[in-house]
């Protein structure tokens, strides 16, 4: 593994009768994806925009390159908020040349432009465009300067499927030329896709750290059998199965599936709508977080 | 530095010259007011004298002239710019009333010719000292304060609304992840309605300055100088009042309360003078009051740099002193 770029010691942000973020610590080694996940009010927001340098933490430190967050880290990082908004009256081209010209270094407009395939909407009103060309002007923007490290935050929410899988493959092709990306996302899909290391938070704090992989091989056996939850007698609870109570179904995570079926069929538990699939990041978030409904 | 700043400057005046609601309103309400205060008070005068006594004299009530009614006497405390209002026929008559007691009137003034009468049947040794100059009329003399207001309201308004719509908006929290820094930031801000402001107040210079017929009567770069000087103290007056807060509610009452009193006391419409001296010191403490008292001494009296110089320090130390404080407590983010 490479050299953190990034590192969150002991991290604390404290709100008026909030713990935000509880102790944090972690480290992003440089020219991976790195995934911060967690489910609504998790402190994950807070804990990038620290990371970012834009909100200043009760006590804890980030360092960049082994250094507090200063002018190179400014010049150095890219960023692309959940939500920002442009200055009115700006053509594509003029909001990528605002942003070009507060950096001494980086890549050419057109070149930007080119990357993030917006040649053609170069001279549009960048109010007019849709939420998806929106994302990607706001992209290039956040590219403008080549940075070595990219916070991503919650990048494709609100776009439709295509617009959200172009995405991904300039998130991918990003990746390619070895920056670090820092992503923050509510799809599982998404995460799974494209980050090579991952944290969860939960209530402020760090609940899990690690590749996708790794984490769904400690958490998981090799497969998840699933069965809507009307056909899943009370009793059939009793077995001595790995059961995980989803909102219209029961999932059962297994290592041997030739043992589970034989004890659900011998306990006459209704197999007809049964699927076997593999475990994924949604179901370790689940697992993890809760399935519950959060204030 | 510059690289930035003109970065920001740039994009700035692209989005103002292209909203062209703002634009057009910009330009419209000074001409409006012109028009509209031309026919409120474009009639005859109303029939009181004014009357101007010489500063540092003692027991002036005890002198009989000054008891006479439907006069208004006025303490003028520089003999020069005294005289100059004789001149211009902005007071009837001058008085000094040390031995021997002498008095100035302006031979061209009808008012003047009558309050003299008043004068030599109460004091007949008084000295006479002629003088003569065609009056100031009364839209020469409200034309620096339409400039000067609809500076006001650009400056103040127009930067205030812009930063708390960036904030609002969350561009400014965008532009706070870049080395962009509040001074920075702030500084184009500033040049940019600057610059605007200038554009504008120098069209309205030209173009209502011809309908009306003026002359100005000093230094048309001095008087550049006063708008500059002036903008800048407003412009960072507005930034100070946006600097911190997201409330659109605040800003505009915290504008409203900056405004109204600039508007009925900084001299835009009436002559403070005669007024009480806490009222006079209050007015002083707004730019608008420096800016037109400069602009008037330049365009009506053809004052000259020294003259002009401390409305001109005043307002630069205000400008420099708003925008050190609205730099330092400059919010990129709604808290």
């Amino acid at each position: 593994m490479s050299t953190p770029i990034l590192e969150v010691r002991e991290l604390v942000k404290e709100y008026p009768g909030t713990l935000a973020v509880a102790g944090v610590s972690f480290s992003v080694p440089e020219g991976v994806c790195f995934g911060l996940l967690g489910p609504n009010g998790a402190g994950k927001t807070t804990t990038i925009e620290i990371m970012e340098g834009i909100l200043p933490p009760t006590a804890g430190e980030v360092c960049y390159r082994g250094e507090p967050l200063g002018n190179r880290f400014r010049q150095e990082a890219g960023i692309l908020f959940q939500k920002t908004a442009l200055q009115d009256f700006l053509t594509v081209r003029q909001c990528i040349a605002l942003f070009r010209g507060l950096y001494t270094t980086g890549l050419e407009v057109d070149e930007v432009m080119r990357l993030c395939a917006l040649q053609k909407l170069a001279g549009r009103d960048a109010r007019k465009l849709s939420g998806g060309q929106q994302q990607r002007l706001l992209l290039a923007i956040a590219l403008v300067n080549d940075p070595a490290v990219l916070f991503l935050d919650e990048p494709t929410t609100g776009l439709d499927p295509q617009a959200r899988r172009n995405f991904w493959e300039l998130v991918q092709s990003i990746k390619a030329r070895r920056k670090t990306i820092i992503l923050t996302t509510h799809y599982m899909e998404e995460a799974e896709l494209l980050c090579d290391e991952i944290v969860i938070m939960d209530r402020g704090r760090l609940i899990a750290q690690g590749p996708p992989r790794r984490l769904l091989h400690e958490h998981f056996a090799e497969v998840l059998l699933e069965l809507p939850r009307q056909e899943f007698p009370p009793a059939a609870r009793a077995l001595p199965l790995s059961i995980i109570d989803a909102s219209d179904r029961v999932e059962i995570s297994t290592h041997d599936l030739e043992a589970t079926l034989r004890t659900l069929l011998e306990a006459k538990v209704p197999l007809t709508n049964l699927r076997i699939r593999p475990a994924n990041l949604e179901d370790l978030f689940l697992e993890l977080t809760g399935t519950e409904l959060r204030p | 530095m510059i690289r930035r700043l003109l970065s920001v400057l740039h994009a700035r005046n692209l989005e103002f010259v292209r909203d062209r609601g703002t634009l057009v309103f910009t330009l419209l309400l000074p001409v409006t007011l012109v028009i509209g205060m031309g026919f409120v008070f474009g009639g005859p005068q109303r029939p009181l004298f004014k009357v101007g006594v010489l500063a540092g004299q003692e027991d002036r009530q005890a002198h009989p002239f000054l008891r006479e009614r439907y006069v208004a006497f006025i303490t003028l405390a520089d003999d020069g710019a005294a005289l100059r209002k004789v001149t211009h026929q902005q007071v009837d008559l001058l008085l000094d009333l040390r031995a021997p007691e002498r008095y100035w009137v302006n031979t061209d003034s009808p008012k003047g010719y009558i309050v003299e009468k008043l004068l030599l049947a109460a004091e007949p040794a008084a000295v006479r000292e002629p003088v003569t100059g065609a009056a100031v009329r009364y839209v020469d003399w409200l034309f620096p304060g339409i400039l000067g207001m609809n500076m006001m309201f650009s400056c103040l308004f127009g930067v205030g609304y812009v930063v708390l719509r960036y904030r609002k908006s969350g561009f400014l929290k965008r532009l706070h992840a870049t080395p962009l820094t509040a001074f920075e930031f702030l500084s184009a801000q500033v040049l940019s309605r600057l610059g605007l402001i200038l554009l504008v107040t120098a069209i309205l210079y030209a173009g209502i300055g011809a309908v009306i017929g003026f002359h100005n009567a000093g230094n048309l770069l001095l008087l550049a100088l006063v708008g500059v000087v002036g903008a800048l103290s407003m412009i960072a007056l507005g930034l100070t009042i946006a600097a911190r807060f997201s409330s659109e509610e605040l800003v505009g009452g915290l504008l409203n309360v900056l405004t109204w009193p600039m508007m009925l006391l900084s001299g835009i419409w009436f002559s403070l003078e005669g007024s009480p001296p806490w009222v006079q010191w209050v007015a002083h403490v707004f730019p608008l009051t420096h800016v037109l008292d400069a602009a008037r001494a330049v365009m009506l009296d053809g004052a000259g740099l020294p003259q002009i110089a401390p409305n001109l320090l005043y307002l630069a130390a205000t400008a420099l002193a708003f925008l050190a404080f609205g730099a330092w407590s400059f919010r990129w983010r709604i808290e």
